[in-house]
């Protein structure tokens, strides 16, 4: 493809470079890259000592469709979902070769894996249930996130709060995901189609799980069932959401708030939570106590704040 | 604007053509018909360069209106969804292109208009992707060093069918391969919404080694026409065949 020639130009911006806007003069001055995927690049900038993200691509029509959903979700009061959109213009080089860019919040933020690295193993249940909270949220106003994956998810502190990034794959409901990653895809593993409805979701998120369980990605062998039934009985740190994950593959769950519920009450209930507990105490490998003594305080805070606003949203809904 | 369909060829191949006309040559005849040539050009996982011949696969793609992709067999699925689904978008953009110039008489390309009409468009062009009718030809190489492949391709087709049938617009999917012996394409499935039977066509053929990609290419562009189902070639030259309702 022609793209692939061009993409060159703006994979490695010096720091301090400048880009200024085509259609509405707004200058930028780049920092750093933040990282790079399929159809753009990434960088940290900064106008008015403000800091941004600038995404720069060369395929116009997918910036502009990612630009299209992050449009549509601020025009949404309360919750904000995705970081919000700051800027939409055209960057024309030096060389006169013309560059769509979108420029959005910078979340600064820390990969959800590396988050949980080290945190006691409540931590992954909690994460889920911010992201099933802004799922629900999407859901509800009829769109489904498609892409959803451990890279398009960061974890923002303090407090610690799971951020979805990257739209690209967003799709309305009803219509044929516009963007998948394989191994988070339903298609992929055989339980399902690839339409779009709040289920496609769930399903991805079950498969964040077992990615965070066991620290990579695997592939789906010649039984793509049988493989991932085997890969959910031989994670200890899974077992208590097992039901739940199951309850996700058999599609037993239309829409996030059903699923949303269900682990709200299962992580609340202390019984069951505690016996949990004592087969298995890390998500992954250990470090300094200290710190996870201080983690489990914060996850308490923000467990009871999480069910707190729960309720409350609940009540609202009703 | 009315439902229309969509024609593309997806041709998979692993080397550069050998005998009979140039491929490139009959791409921009098939693109003129308003047929896409799509071509991916696939790799064995341990190949570690790009072999002599592949450029061909871009400059195919190029002349045909379509998009290309060299790729290892490992990603295979994901491409060849990847490569229909931009190529459609590709098409319709023109389409959607064509239809502004006349509305507004001017000589404006998608990349030049300013952000928010470009993201109007793209609303358009992303309805269209959704609900437009598509039938994709697919021409597989066939030739003794694909044969290996071909469990691959199989997989990688079943999987386009998974997502291209989450669209509410119909599908249709032929698939044919070459060389043969006696002539330049061998049909393996005829036209069909679904390619749930694709595990049984692929016959376990291994010729020798030419690769008479012009010709299979030719002879494909004539399937379209032979059925009646989304109308005759009668509007050759548009790009997105108006069927109406
Ligand atoms: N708003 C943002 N704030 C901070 N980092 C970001 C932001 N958006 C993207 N990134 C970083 O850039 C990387 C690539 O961006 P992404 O949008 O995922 O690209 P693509 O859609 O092309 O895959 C992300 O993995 C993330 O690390």
């Amino acid at each position: 493809m022609q793209v692939n020639h061009t993409k060159k130009l703006v994979t490695n911006l010096k720091r301090g470079t400048i880009i200024r806007g085509k259609w509405n003069g707004t200058k930028y001055q780049v920092i750093q890259k933040l990282g790079e995927g399929a159809c753009g690049v990434v960088y940290l900038c900064e106008r008015n000592g403000v800091q941004a993200a600038l995404k720069i691509g060369t395929d116009s029509s997918r910036i502009i469709t990612e630009v299209n959903v992050l449009k549509t979700f601020q025009k949404v009061q309360g919750k904000r979902l995705g970081p919000s959109l700051l800027d939409v213009d055209d960057w024309v080089t030096p060389d006169g070769i013309t560059f769509p860019y979108y420029v959005m919040e910078y979340l600064r933020g820390t990969e959800l894996a590396s988050f949980l690295r080290g945190k006691g193993k409540e931590w992954l249940g909690v994460m889920m249930l911010q992201l099933l909270t802004d799922l629900e949220e999407l859901h509800d106003q009829g769109w489904v996130f498609g892409d959803l994956k451990t890279d398009n998810l960061l974890v923002t502190t303090p407090p610690p709060k799971l951020r979805l990034i990257d739209v690209g794959g967003t799709t309305q409901t009803g219509r044929a995901i516009k963007e998948y990653t394989e191994f988070y895809d339903r298609g992929y593993w055989q339980r399902g189609s690839r339409k779009a409805d709040p289920s496609y979701d769930l399903f991805a998120l079950t498969m964040v799980m077992l990615e965070i369980a066991y620290g990579s990605r695997f592939e789906r062998g010649a039984q793509p069932k049988q493989t991932l039934e085997k890969k959910l009985q031989h994670a200890p740190v899974l077992k208590p959401y097992r039901p739940l994950i199951q309850k996700v593959w058999a599609g037993g769950y239309g829409h996030s708030r059903e699923m949303k519920r269900d682990l709200s009450s299962m992580l609340s209930s202390p019984a069951k939570y505690k016996a949990a507990e004592m087969k298995n105490t890390r998500v992954s490998r250990r470090k300094e106590a200290e710190k996870t003594s201080f983690a489990s305080a914060e996850a308490i805070v923000i467990f009871i704040s999480v069910i707190l606003f729960y309720f409350l949203y609940s009540i609202v809904a009703w | 604007m009315k439902k229309g369909t969509l024609k593309q060829i997806l041709l998979l191949t692993d080397g550069c053509s050998n005998q009979g006309e140039d491929p490139v040559a009959v791409a921009a005849l098939a693109n003129n018909q308003g047929i896409t040539v799509n071509v991916i050009g696939v790799l064995d996982d341990d190949q570690s360069e790009q072999p002599d011949g592949l450029e061909e696969v871009e400059a195919i793609a190029m002349s045909g209106g379509g998009v290309s992709q060299i790729v290892y067999q490992k990603a295979l699925s994901q491409t060849v969804q990847m490569v229909t689904k931009q190529a459609m978008t590709q098409t319709l953009q023109g389409v959607v292109n064509q239809e502004l110039k006349q509305i507004l008489g001017e000589k404006q390309t998608f990349e030049e208009l300013p952000p928010d009409q470009r993201g109007e468009v793209m609303e358009v062009v992303e309805d269209l992707g959704e609900t437009c009718d598509l039938e994709v030809l697919v021409l597989v190489d066939t030739s003794a060093s694909m044969t290996p492949k071909l469990s691959t391709v199989k997989e990688a087709l079943f999987d386009l069918s998974l997502s291209l049938n989450a669209r509410s617009g119909n599908n249709r999917f032929s698939i044919f391969c070459f060389p043969n012996k006696i002539k330049p394409i061998q049909k393996l499935m005829d036209w069909t919404p679904e390619l749930d039977g694709i595990s049984k066509v692929f016959p376990k053929l291994a010729s020798g080694g030419i690769t008479p990609t012009g010709p299979a290419l030719k002879e494909a562009m004539y399937q379209f026409g032979k059925k009646s189902l989304f109308g005759s070639m009668k509007h050759a030259s548009e790009p997105y065949e108006e069927t109406g309702y």
